[in-house]
């Protein structure tokens, strides 16, 4: 009989990698491999996978070959050669898509359907760290469609270079579209891990996976277009669009990657796992994470505790979300500058205007800007709206959306002053005009931006210990009190100064 | 070795377990009993490092579940509640893949595999597919998986379910051999008898709380009243019954007698007592042929354990914080 203990006590066991540090990168991806070569073996043994691979990969293309010939001669005759050249290039980013699209498939099956089948947990229970197990399986959803897309390309390639066509290729054109198949890919199967790990059933994937398919299809639709419209070098503005969509997709590919990275974990994975909506609960969690002043849902004793420990909670949880915003608007108002000192961009505005008569009429400037009625409410409304689209789309942004919209304004004034400096009039007067209620109306804007950031990109770094659902809700109430409690305040208080005190300020600074 | 203290866990506003203290030295048993739902499962995955737990700490082969979770899992074998076997896999593959996970030679893999495979009876399914297997081997081959990497600690969660009775035998003998090996092990499990024969001590959980531990005779005293010890002889008892009365006044209680027999309960454990009374017996000229406990089941005990739970208004189901 067999001894089944082959070693004596007195030695633990070490965890692989673990006399390296863990962020060793060869340690974790050497014990990735583990993963991803299992899984990619186990997706050749599935005839659903290998099929449609190899029809890819060896067929389709010279289905696209025959395509493109049969177009190119067809349109020829009418004197239309260029679409038929241009229908070459754009069924090679097709011929690269289908294979990937697979990848969806594949990452999909290996993260949810092993949920489902409960294959999971043993897995879980290796030392093997969550990037390790992450990085395992995506590589595994990625690589054999990746790998079928390039074949299918390269024989269409060939096809089309050793055919009657006779095809030399732009080769920018062909990098471009390597790079755009392959951040698709990534984009798919992060997008996937993420769906993946909020559900319980490949159906229910399935069924949120449209949420990856719908936005990928529009932007084939766009790629398409530009490669029809302007497809080669000699068209800076369309190579420079797919750039600008290969440079965005990354983007969007590292956000996936960290949003990945910080919920595909054990806890996330195995933890309590609810699929149906329970909106009762769901507005209860939401109401105590406003008038909550802790984690724990602790309601304020009163007004003044709410403020004390549930705001001032608020705003010292926006931590780096704070110093990014502050940075990027400092960036753009330097930034307006820098192009208002550029000769191109110059406004060359009217030298040597009297400024006190600009002082004298600018009582009624905030009335002629927002309307005799009601300037509070038309100047806090203004501001209030721009605040919530950002947030709005913070939300569905990673918080980047925020970051883009509001420090439009700072830009835009610095590029002003420069223009006053140039045509020779002292800029002071836009101090007065500014700070007097850009002293209330900055801060309030910084912390409003500042909490949509959060907001946004909490997904991408969860608070330690914190599951996705609590991450998000804290930051949703702390947003909800900055809001409240601070930023709808600040804006009123900001609009009452603006239309009352701010004008009487420039109007004696300018000596009206 | 396994030590836990105040180990709870919640989600929101769900209980799934709160405040579990255990200590189960090297070459121990702990046997984990309760109902479905109880919180067993959450245990396990704390112990394992699967999940964080939300108060208290636990360490496991001297390694703590929250600050070394690789460590942890390095040094713990677990079967898990589902086998989650690969199904398009061969056993040899599967366990070549969860050997090289944890760092095996090649060689230390496939001679591990084959010894732990031969012992479960499962050679010659070696290279069949998993899929393949029927209920009772896969489960025996997660139970070689746990094992392959021969951890320190073990923590297995319905270990024989699914299996017929010679399958679980092999299962059982093989944790009686590590545990000679100094192995540490958890058992969760709906098998009392199973329970009762493996494990030095058992924890009984409900809605996410130990109600109940200690080793078998403590809880038996504790919960299925004292223990009665029937004692036969070889011929007449004659006066011998009053005689061991009086000589353990206090220690014992002579219940009642036959010719060639006695009950007694005892209020503390066997193996304290029991000695003393047979040299007594001997002493006095009385032939023992047996001394046994009256036979009380761990089913009794747990069935005494849940309700005495439920009079104190114990409900199984969703618990709230």
């Amino acid at each position: 009989m067999a001894n089944i203990s082959a070693r004596p006590l007195d030695t633990s066991i070490e965890a692989p990698g673990s006399s390296r540090r863990t962020s060793d990168i060869g340690t974790i991806l050497s014990n990735a491999m583990i993963i991803t070569r299992r899984e990619m073996r186990d997706s050749f043994r599935d005839w659903r996978i290998i099929v449609p691979i190899i029809i890819l990969t060896f067929f389709f293309p010279f289905l696209a070959q025959f395509t493109a010939a049969t177009f190119s001669n067809y349109l020829e005759g009418f004197g239309a050669q260029i679409v038929g050249t241009r229908t070459i290039p754009f069924l090679l980013m097709i011929v690269g898509f289908f294979p990937i699209s697979i990848s969806l498939v594949i990452a999909l099956e290996t993260f949810v359907g092993e949920k489902e089948r409960r294959s999971l947990e043993p897995l879980l229970s290796t030392p093997l760290t969550n990037t390790e197990l992450y990085v395992g399986k995506t590589l595994a959803a990625m690589l054999p469609p990746l790998i079928a897309s390039y074949g299918g390309m390269a024989v269409y390639i060939a096809s089309l270079v050793f055919g009657n066509l006779e095809w030399r290729p732009n080769l920018l054109l062909v990098l471009q579209i390597v790079l755009i198949t392959t951040v698709q890919a990534l984009v798919m199967v992060t997008g996937a891990v993420v769906v993946s790990s909020q559900t319980t059933s490949t159906r229910a994937a399935n069924l949120l996976a449209s949420f990856i398919i719908l936005p990928m299809a529009l932007l084939i639709q766009g790629e398409s277009a530009i490669m029809f419209l302007a497809p080669d070098a000699d068209s800076p503005n369309g190579i420079g669009a797919l750039w600008a969509i290969i440079v965005g997709m990354m983007i969007v590919v590292v956000l996936l990657l960290r949003v990945g990275n910080s919920i595909f974990n054990r806890e996330e994975l195995l933890g309590r796992t609810i699929d149906e909506l329970n909106f009762r609960n769901i507005a209860r969690r939401l109401w105590l994470s406003l008038v909550g002043v802790d984690n724990k849902g602790t309601v304020a004793k009163n007004p003044i505790d709410w403020y004390a420990r549930g705001v001032g909670g608020s705003i010292r949880r926006l931590g780096l979300a704070l110093p990014i915003t502050i940075g990027v608007f400092v960036f753009a108002f330097v930034a307006g500058i820098v192009v208002g000192l550029l000769p191109d961009w110059q406004l060359n505005l009217p030298r040597g205007l009297p400024l006190d008569s600009v002082g004298s009429g600018i009582g009624s400037y905030t009335g002629l800007l927002f309307g005799e009625q009601n300037p509070v409410f038309a100047i806090a409304w203004q501001n209030g709206r721009i605040l919530l689209a950002a947030l709005i789309l913070s939300t569905f942004s990673f918080g980047i959306a925020g970051l883009i919209l509001t420090p439009a304004v700072y830009l835009v004034l610095g590029y002003l002053v420069t223009q006053v400096i140039a045509a020779g009039y002292n800029a002071g007067f836009m101090v007065p005009a500014i700070l007097t209620h850009g002293i209330v109306e900055i801060p309030v804007i910084v912390l409003a931006v500042a909490a949509s950031l959060r907001l946004g990109a909490v997904v991408t770094r969860l608070p330690a210990g914190m599951t996705l659902g609590a991450g998000w809700t804290q930051a949703f109430g702390d947003t909800a009190k900055i809001v409240i409690g601070v930023i709808i305040p600040g804006l009123i208080l900001a609009a009452i100064l603006e239309s009352y005190v701010t004008p009487l300020v420039v109007t004696l600074f300018l000596g009206g | 070795m396994i030590e836990a203290h105040d180990l709870s866990k919640f989600y929101d506003d769900f209980l799934a377990v709160e405040g579990v203290n255990m200590h189960v030295p090297s070459g121990e048993v702990l046997a984990l009993l309760g109902p479905n739902g109880a919180g067993k499962t959450t245990t396990v995955r704390m112990l394992t490092s699967i999940l964080a737990p939300s108060a208290g700490w636990a360490r496991i082969a001297g390694y703590d579940v929250v600050n070394e979770p690789e460590k942890v899992r390095a040094n713990v074998g677990v079967l898990t509640e589902q086998h989650g076997l690969y199904e398009r896999m061969r056993a040899i593959e599967y366990l070549d893949f969860f050997g090289r996970i944890y760092r095996l030679s090649a060689d230390v893999r496939k001679k591990r595999s084959y010894d732990l495979m031969e012992r479960f009876g499962l050679t010659f399914a070696l290279n069949k597919k998993l899929g393949e297997y029927s209920k009772g081997m896969k489960q025996k081959l997660a139970l070689v998986r746990a094992m392959l990497h021969d951890p320190p600690v073990l923590l297995l969660d319905e270990p024989t379910s699914a299996m017929d009775p010679q399958s679980a035998k092999q299962v059982r003998d093989a944790i009686e051999e590590l545990q000679r090996d100094e192995r540490t092990f958890l058992i969760t499990t709906h098998n009392l008898t199973e329970a009762e024969q493996l494990a030095n001590s058992i924890a009984i959980i409900r809605r996410g709380r130990i109600i109940a531990s200690g080793t078998f005779d403590e809880l038996a005293i504790r919960f299925a009243g004292e223990i009665v010890i029937e004692l036969r002889a070889r011929g007449q008892l004659n006066g011998f019954s009053a005689d061991l009365a009086r000589t353990f006044d206090g220690r014992l209680q002579v219940q009642e007698s036959g010719e060639n027999w006695l009950h007694y309960r005892i209020s503390e454990p066997t193996e304290t007592i029991n000695p003393s009374v047979i040299r007594h017996a001997v002493a006095q000229g009385v032939e023992v042929v047996s001394l046994a406990p009256l036979s009380r089941t761990l089913e009794d005990i747990y069935l005494q354990v849940v309700k005495e739970d439920e009079a104190q208004g114990g409900v199984d189901g969703e618990h709230l914080r």
